[in-house]
């Protein structure tokens, strides 16, 4: 009896100190967790801003001053010791963020939170993301030993932060997901780049739209998927002179898209991933000096993409918004100098149909077998077995769809042809911008840019502005790459890629301004072909009509710009659908959503309700006049905001108009009421359930943390107007993830603001302390110090030192 | 009653000198260890460690949390979910210390009892 007590309580012990120490699913191992010595209890801690700190690799001495936004200023005696030290920072406030990005980019979650994560990395390793991360690499090791040299610094400073971390100090995520943080590399700040190539360059619409051309032919395909718009107002102005342009495009072979039908595709970026940047010459300026602005606008996710610095050597001076994981300022300024990104699309993804020999090991080109290049990916599955996934490689690039993979065809698949995957020199590109000195300087950082093509804006404290659409292009054949290609036609390849000197651009043009909102790059004399479905047909309209409305403009109007809230997209086609609705059948309730909407002045401010209506409305007539899209077994991208309401005004008898599970032939004019009346039905629902619909509570913005928005690290019913297609672009998880305007007096005077805070811990008053000023439209002045002495704005000050 | 006093304090000095070089499970250590050396009765075996290490980690937990106004402690009570109440979160930190402690106690109860019947 006394053994069966002994052995019972042992038992218990154990199971006990088993259940503690255990993840199961998502609670975390509870003991170690909650226990004050190692679990969150010690992160439940501010950020350190005094002390000296010791870094072995330093070869001399680094100060970084902190102020209240706990902005670090970083002075450094040299390149090496800077990028170390901005490893080490960034590594201190964002350590999980750091490398938690760079996992989701290299396809290997599923070794942090396990099997449901599988889809995913099969899909980004396919996508070919480690491929080109590598790539990125050898390109390097070959071209650019010293730029490897400083991502290798950047390295060396993470890896010192980490080598000197104890569990208990690790970040709250790693403890949450029971797991530790691992070496940083090199090939991490490559595949952080890549993780933004993918989000601004990784969408496409080629299979989509070869299902689109098979189900409804050239013309109503022609007529639906243009590729230029009637009020196309291109970043590049229209009046601009190409003649200097003495390469041909490629000319047209007898090519014919292979019309397969594609049940599936893999997950495209947030098509919403966009900007805007515009830049005043000192002529149209209040102040004399020129003003730029740039505003990213991404996913607003905790911690925020973007991390602000000061970045200075006895050489330069760079302040801006960093991306934890690469290299200098992105997005900023020094003190000659200012530039901005927004995204340039270009169709730089291409699909090409392949065809295997018997046993998989050659696939057919010009009339020859060639020998396929097998990458095998291995990933690790948390408490399970690894999975691995044979990935075949085409000269084309990697064969994403094939029989173990969204498709059913054994001997056949789709290679992606990606500029992603080209390897290069990006990282070079910011490491220059940050020390240049004027529009020459900018053009020379330009020439390293491959992907994802930017928008890059510019002004400098002598008075120019200029913009350039930089990247690496290939230089298509009229139509080249719209749709699925023949993988064995030679002709099909990129025969070649626009000379960089011949990409768009433009330098103090007449106007007096530059500006770019992700819309077409140029018109149709461009003499290159230029594609892409993508381009956004709103902001730039409502930007470039505001600086063609007077002469002069201050700091202030820019801040009234970024807040902007007009929604023109609304206000094209509300109304003409007021005014054409038969309205006789509407009863009360539904007249008094008429009412408000013909009220709205079309604004997207918080308390109004007219975007809640729009949003509704609209969205329920967009589905029904493509309810020919809306197919289970293919893969189907409906038209454009821009060309649906163009189609509903000007041709509202089209049959593609018909809702086909009637038995009605409807047209434009019965949709409108359909759809009102549906959308009155929703709206009532809502305000039933949660008292009203004004814009600010139906929309209900939100800052969601990287794992899956989990509510305790997450703010929620952000109070701020927009929505996408406007210029201030906050639609509900998505909108300007940075804000800055600066102004070139000299040195630079700037203004800016994020959606998050410095730090990346959950139990820090800087985790997410922007929020409120950013969604009231509020600005930070940037303390932009001219030298390494403390001014009043500093809290503290950290000095990093070499061991010996 | 004494007895349960002294075993009450020993475990939570030895559990604190423990946790300085030791992981979380110091606290069953420290239990099993008071149990054999300061032996207790019925259910005090269980309740005197389950109580001293349930106040060691409440009032640890406090020291941590209070000097950062309880940022993190109300979050973490909002993910367990605990309603956001950052006491409540100290306490289910305290139980579960406790827990832990209480049965290495018993698991050392029973282990002299058994040595000293050889």
């Amino acid at each position: 009896m006394k053994y069966f007590k002994l052995i019972l309580s042992l038992v218990l012990t154990i199971g006990i100190f088993f259940a503690l120490n255990t993840k199961f699913g998502s609670i975390p191992p509870i003991g170690k967790f909650l226990n004050p010595y190692t679990g969150v209890w010690q992160n439940e801690t501010d950020e350190t801003v005094t002390g000296e700190i010791s870094i072995p690799e330093l070869k001399d001495k680094v100060t970084v001053h902190y102020d209240a936004q706990l902005i670090p200023h970083v002075f450094a005696q040299n390149e090496s010791d800077l990028y170390k030290a901005q490893g080490y920072i960034t590594a201190k406030h964002r350590l999980w963020q750091l490398e938690f990005q760079t996992f989701a980019s290299a396809g290997r979650l599923s070794e942090i939170i396990g099997k449901n994560a599988l889809n995913y990395d099969r899909t980004e390793r396919r996508r070919g993301m480690g491929y080109g991360a590598e790539q990125a690499i050898a390109y390097m090791e070959k071209y650019d030993t010293e730029t490897l040299a400083l991502i290798q610094d950047y390295a060396d400073g993470v890896n010192a932060y980490i080598d000197q971390l104890d569990p208990k100090d690790y970040p709250v995520e790693y403890k949450l997901l029971d797991y530790q943080p691992e070496a940083w590399s090199p090939k991490k700040t490559a595949l952080l780049l890549m993780y933004m190539t993918k989000m601004l360059a990784g969408g496409d619409e080629d299979l989509e739209k070869t299902n689109a051309l098979r189900l409804f032919g050239k013309d109503n395909f022609d007529l639906l998927f243009p590729d230029f718009f009637d009020i196309t107002d291109p970043v590049i102005p229209k009046e601009t002179d190409w003649s200097f342009i003495d390469v041909p495009q490629t000319a047209l072979p007898a090519s014919k898209a292979v019309l397969d039908t594609i049940r599936e595709t893999i997950e495209q970026p947030n098509p919403d991933n966009g900007s805007n940047n515009w830049a005043i010459s000192g002529a149209k300026s209040t102040t004399g000096n020129p003003i730029l602005a740039n505003d990213p606008h991404l996913g607003l996710n905790m911690p925020a993409i973007w991390f602000v610095m000061q970045l200075s050597t006895p050489n330069h001076n760079a302040f801006g918004a960093t991306i934890p994981g690469a290299l200098s300022v992105i997005s900023g300024f020094n003190q000659y100098i200012a530039w901005g990104e927004t995204n340039a699309t270009r169709d730089v993804i291409d699909w090409y149909k392949v065809e295997f020999n018997n046993d998989r090991t050659k696939y057919k080109y010009d009339g020859n077998w060639r020998d396929v290049t097998l990458r095998v990916e291995d990933i690790k599955i948390k408490g399970k077995e690894n999975y691995k996934d044979s990935v075949l490689y085409t000269h084309h690039g990697p064969v994403v769809y094939d029989k173990n993979f969204k498709s059913d065809d054994q001997l056949s698949g789709y290679a992606m042809k990606w500029i992603g995957h080209e390897g290069g020199n990006n990282q070079k590109t910011f490491i220059e911008l940050n020390k240049s000195k004027n529009y020459d300087d900018y053009v020379a950082a330009l020439k390293y840019w491959n992907a994802p093509a930017q928008n890059f804006v510019f002004a400098s404290t002598q008075g120019d502005i200029a913009l350039w659409i930089q990247g690496k292009f290939p230089n298509k054949w009229e139509g080249q790459g719209k749709f699925l290609m023949d993988g064995s036609k030679p002709e099909n390849d990129w025969q070649s890629f626009i000379p960089q000197q011949f990409n768009a651009h433009t330098k103090n043009p007449e106007r007096g301004f530059v500006s770019s909102a992700n819309q077409h790059p140029v018109d149709e004399n461009y003499p290159y072909y230029i594609f892409n479905d993508g381009y956004e047909t709103y902001r730039n309209r409502v930007i470039n009509d505001y600086f063609n409305s007077k002469d002069k403009f201050s700091v202030n109007d820019f801040k009234d710009l970024h807040n902007n809230n007009y929604n023109l997209k609304a206000s094209e086609l509300t109304p003409y659908m007021l005014k054409h609705m038969d309205t006789s059948s509407l009863t009360d309730e539904e007249k008094v959503i008429y009412n408000e909407m013909k009220a709205w002045k079309f604004n997207n401010d918080i308390n109004e309700v007219g975007p809640s209506i729009w949003r509704q409305w609209y969205g329920k007539l967009y589905w029904m006049v493509w309810d020919e899209f809306d197919l289970d077994s293919t893969a189907l991208d409906a038209p454009s905001t821009y060309q649906t309401i163009n189609l509903l005004k000007n041709n509202g008898n089209h049959m593609l108009m018909d809702i086909v599970k009637t038995d009605k032939t409807e047209t434009a004019k019965d949709l409108f009421l359909l759809a009102f009346k549906e959308a009155a039905k929703k709206l009532d629902t809502i305000k039933r359930e949660q008292g009203d619909y004004k814009w600010v509570n139906y929309k209900g913005t939100y800052a969601g943390h990287l794992l899956q928005a989990l509510p305790a690290f997450s703010r929620f019913d952000i109070p701020i107007g927009g929505d996408r297609n406007i210029v201030n672009a906050t639609s509900e998880n998505h909108g300007p993830s940075w804000r800055m305007i600066v102004e070139m007096t000299s040195p630079p005077t700037a203004l800016g603001i994020y959606p998050g805070g410095q730090s990346g811990n959950p139990g820090s008053k800087y985790y997410d302390n922007f929020i409120d000023d950013w969604a009231a439209g509020k600005y930070h002045s940037l303390n932009f110090l001219q030298n390494d002495t403390a001014t009043d704005a500093i809290i503290g000050t950290q000095t990093l030192t070499p061991s010996n | 009653m004494t007895k349960n006093i002294i075993n009450f304090i020993a475990t939570i000095i030895l559990a604190y000198i423990l946790s300085l070089f030791m992981p979380w499970w110091s606290v069953m250590t420290a239990a099993f260890a008071t149990a054999l050396f300061f032996p207790l009765k019925k259910i005090a075996v269980f309740f005197v460690p389950f109580l001293g290490i349930l106040l060691l980690w409440f009032v640890l937990s406090y020291i941590h949390s209070s000097g950062n106004d309880f940022t993190l402690a109300k979050r973490i009570a909002v993910l367990l979910p605990l309603g956001g109440n950052p006491y409540t979160l100290m306490l289910i930190t305290g139980v579960v210390g406790g827990l832990a402690a209480g049965i290495a106690a018993v698991f050392g109860k029973q282990l002299s009892l058994t040595l000293k019947k050889q």
